[in-house]
């Protein structure tokens, strides 16, 4: 009994520390629509109906929760592996590219191999996209740790390469018959199984869920992420502690594009089982925004993620049940980052709202 | 007359701290008042209070008679008060003349930069307070000292009658401070007030009218400096009389622990800094390094530690030859260093107490078990015996040493680099910007480790901790060992001329 009383204090508690944490978020959340209101107001639609028909489209009903959470997952991805890097002092915004290339990996790998069974195909077509993807950080990390070259530009610029390259590849030497720009589906065997049907959720949102508890994990419990988080916060304390700050970057890089690539092979395994050109509607840099919105800490990656999630799917039942644009939600998506990114004004509001109090 | 300023009861509280308990404060016009106590007496935030900075929980204050409320350093700029801060405020890549017009500009037609007024604005200025500086160098070509007078000419220029300089030595060499010293004097002989934050006693009493001495947030008592001494002040500010001396037991070892042979390396700008270094250190030995900063102190201990590359020459510890080390192998062989810049390169400010005290051993047992997990259990327990034992005044092993005072922090990376059993620590400026009860800690704490064995390289700006701790003092000049001298056999006059440059007999 009384074992079980502490286990819930400290449940609790730790509900509790993570509120507080998550304080400023949820008011540039509500803020955010709050905004989107006015604007919508504005526009001469009623954001009552709008944001009801927004909601019940995303939770309302199991195709709309399939679709919030399928539209979430790789978002997952992309922003543990911007966080990441970031731990280690980084801006990869290059997930968007490393995503890409580990979807065409991916892909390549579901569809070489015919007879192997799922329990080997799965696995191996998931670690071409994370070796892709982590090829993909390895290229900026050694232009940063042996040139200087900021890995803010090599990332993003290496994001285009991705983008066409793949599209090079799916458009002549893996196209398949037919008209579209994209390879043939991959083997059954190399499918990750649907969680929710007729919705395209399938279990990479597992594995996202998964490699956030990794993540964290490594970063708060291990000597290696220990050393990535010095050499995130003082590199020359780092240095002078003995770690090997190039070393951990170069690692920080490598693993942040390798969870963006493994992102990527999700899509491909489980949503769309073929690489599609353009399939990704801009994941990446949706993971950058997600990464903030989520206070830079896996759990709160998650809830940011179906949050965008969310946005996304019930986005487009409210087109379609109130004529709203679908373009109030980018104005939200975009108000959401804008004010997680100004803490001054979160915490001078709430100042204000407390002297009133 | 009135005073220049008064502040009445000032109380000014931060979560869990009282960092200023009704304290009353009057400086009259014209005068260098001092305001004298150890780092987290409260005078940094009772100035942050006078400055617009924080506003108080209670108090009031008065400028000049008049009761203002100061709600923002521009109130305090527009009443005359301006601060030079610990850290400068400074653009790095303007020049000296751009970096003290910057938010005065003075404008052709309104709109187009007058250069030629703000350099011959600023050349009277310079003149007036004989503040001489190169007012078309860029300022981060300008040694610290010389930034430091950019600042103090940038809040003239605003026409500021009452300078609050915080800690204004604690980043300058004895030359340049002697010159700032010059030109405190010259500005009270301009009619200027200033306060004169530190925690140097010789300082204070050498420069400041009065003395205000402030302990764990309260006013001690405000002395004309005329009326009193160093012991005096001291006792003030402690509590009690400060040791100076040290006892050390007689050396026993002359076991060779440190060698170095012809050791040379570049700095920064690819000169040379070392220029053929040869020097011995035994066990039970503090070998100490004096010498006007800049003469390749920095780079010594940089290349010793394995943080900057030796491009000739040799590093022996115990007969190994490690020249060619990793920082980390250096650790692992046993060499503990305790760094110069202590925010830069001695702890990770946003990690917790525990998370610094095991940095350099964080991936080996105890603290981490196979396959690299952390035993936070190990690490707790470990922290816990170490906080006791070397008295670090935190609330947790989880707070964040960026809370912790200059001294804390000290503490902290001391008991990390001791706890390791070291053969060798490289202690460099160890109590730079530290108050007395940690100074004396710090240096009790080196004359300990010597005492059981250890090798002591001592790099320090304070000739007064080279004579008390060292066995033998070697002075650094332009790159080189000018002499090494036995502290009982040496004078103060001599060392200075070695120090310049000079050759002894």
């Amino acid at each position: 009994m009384e074992a079980q009383g502490v286990a819930t204090s400290k449940i609790r508690s730790w509900l509790k520390s993570g509120l507080e944490r998550a304080y400023p978020q949820i008011i540039a959340i509500l803020l955010a629509f709050l905004v989107g209101a006015v604007v919508l107001v504005a526009t001469g639609h009623s954001p009552q109906d709008a944001y009801i028909a927004m909601l019940s489209g995303a939770f309302g009903d199991k195709y709309g929760i399939g679709q919030t959470f399928t539209q979430a997952t790789p978002i997952i991805f992309t922003a543990l592996a911007f966080l990441f890097a970031f731990k280690c002092g980084l801006f990869n915004i290059g997930a968007e590219g490393q995503l890409i290339v580990g979807a065409l990996a991916a892909a390549l790998a579901g569809i070489s191999f015919g007879d192997v069974p799922a329990f080997i195909h799965i696995p191996m077509a998931l670690l071409a996209g994370a070796l892709a993807g982590g090829l993909w950080g390895l290229m900026p990390a050694i232009l940063k740790t042996r040139l200087g070259a900021h890995e803010v530009i090599t990332t993003m610029m290496l994001s285009y390469v991705a983008t066409y390259l793949t599209s090079y590849m799916v458009n002549y030497p893996f196209k398949a018959p037919g008209w579209v720009a994209q390879t043939v589906p991959i083997a059954a065997s190399a499918e990750l199984p649907r969680i929710l049907s007729p919705t395209q959720l399938s279990a990479s949102i597992f594995i996202a869920v998964a490699f956030a508890g990794l993540i964290f994990y490594c970063l708060q419990r291990t000597a290696f992420g220990y050393a990535v988080r010095a050499t995130g916060l003082n590199p020359p304390a780092a240095e002078s502690g003995g770690i090997n700050v190039k070393r951990e970057m170069i690692l920080a890089l490598v693993i942040s594009g390798a969870i963006a690539g493994l992102g990527g092979a999700g899509e491909v395994l489980g949503v769309h089982r073929r690489f599609i050109d353009g399939f990704s509607p801009g994941y990446g840099w949706d993971g950058l925004a997600v990464a903030l919105v989520g206070g830079l800490h896996p759990i709160g990656v998650i809830l940011a993620a179906i949050l965008f999630g969310a946005l996304r799917s019930g986005g487009m039942t409210m087109t379609r049940a109130t004529g709203v644009p679908l373009d109030i939600v980018t104005i939200l998506q975009a108000l959401v980052v804008l004010f997680v990114t100004a803490p001054m004004l979160i915490r001078y509001l709430v100042r204000r709202g407390r002297y009133r109090g | 007359m009135n005073p220049a300023i008064q502040m009445k009861a000032i109380t000014k509280t931060f979560p869990g701290v009282l960092a200023n308990d009704k304290i009353d404060f009057v400086v009259e016009k014209g005068e260098t008042h001092g305001l004298l106590g150890e780092n987290g007496a409260g005078k940094t935030v009772l100035m942050s209070v006078l400055y617009g900075l924080y506003q108080p929980d209670e108090g009031q204050i008065y400028v000049n008679g008049k009761e203002v409320k100061m709600d923002s350093p521009a109130t305090a700029i527009r009443l005359g008060i301006g601060m030079v801060h610990q850290h400068f405020m400074l653009v790095p890549s303007l020049t000296v003349a751009e970096n003290i017009i910057l938010g005065r500009e003075p404008a052709k037609d309104k709109v187009l930069l007058d250069m030629d007024r703000t350099l011959r604005e600023v050349k009277a200025s310079c003149e007036r307070y004989n503040l001489e500086v190169d007012l078309k160098a860029a300022i981060y070509a300008l040694p610290v000292g010389l930034q430091q007078r950019v600042e103090i000419l940038k809040i003239l220029y605003r026409g500021t009658d009452i300078l609050i300089l915080d800690e204004p030595t604690s980043v300058l060499t004895p030359q340049e401070v002697s010159e700032l010293f010059k030109a405190v004097r010259a500005l009270k002989e301009q009619g200027k007030t200033v306060i004169f934050i530190s925690h140097k006693l010789r300082e204070v009493l050498s420069i400041c009218d009065k003395i205000t001495v402030l302990k764990r947030g309260k006013v001690v008592g405000t002395v004309r400096g005329k009326d009193t001494n160093l012991g005096e002040l001291a006792k003030m500010m402690v509590g009690r009389e400060v040791i100076y001396k040290f006892d050390k037991r007689p050396m026993d070892g002359r076991e060779v622990v440190l060698k170095v042979e012809g050791l040379k390396a570049l700095d920064e700008r690819g000169l040379p800094a070392l220029k053929g270094i040869d020097f011995e250190i035994c066990a039970s030995e503090i070998l100490g390094i004096a010498g006007v900063e800049g003469n390749g102190q920095t780079e010594l201990v940089e290349t010793l530690t394995g943080l900057r590359k030796a491009t000739e020459g040799k590093i022996l510890l115990n007969n190994t030859d490690i020249t060619r080390a990793s920082p980390y192998e250096r650790i692992r062989s046993g060499i503990s260093h305790v760094p110069e810049d202590r925010y830069k390169r001695g702890l990770i400010s946003d990690f917790s107490v525990m998370e610094n005290l095991i940095l350099g051993s964080h991936n080996r047992p105890p603290f981490a078990k196979w396959g690299g997990r952390l035993d936070l259990g190990e690490t707790s327990k470990y922290t816990q015996k170490l906080i006791n034992d070397f008295s670090i005044k935190t609330q947790s092993e989880d707070t964040p040493t960026r809370h912790l005072s200059g001294g804390t922090q000290q503490r902290v990376i001391l008991a990390r680099e001791i706890s390791r059993e070291p053969k060798l620590i490289i202690a460099s400026q160890p109590t730079r910007g530290l108050d007395v009860g940690a100074t004396e800690f710090v240096r009790s704490k080196l004359v300990e480790m010597r005492d059981h064995g250890c090798a002591v390289l001592l790099v320090s700006a304070d000739l007064d901790e080279i004579w008390a701790l060292s066995d033998r003092i070697a002075v650094m000049y332009e790159g080189k060992i000018a002499a090494i001298r036995d502290p009982q056999k040496t004078t103060e006059e001599e060392l200075g001329l070695l120090m310049a440059g000079g050759k002894s007999g």
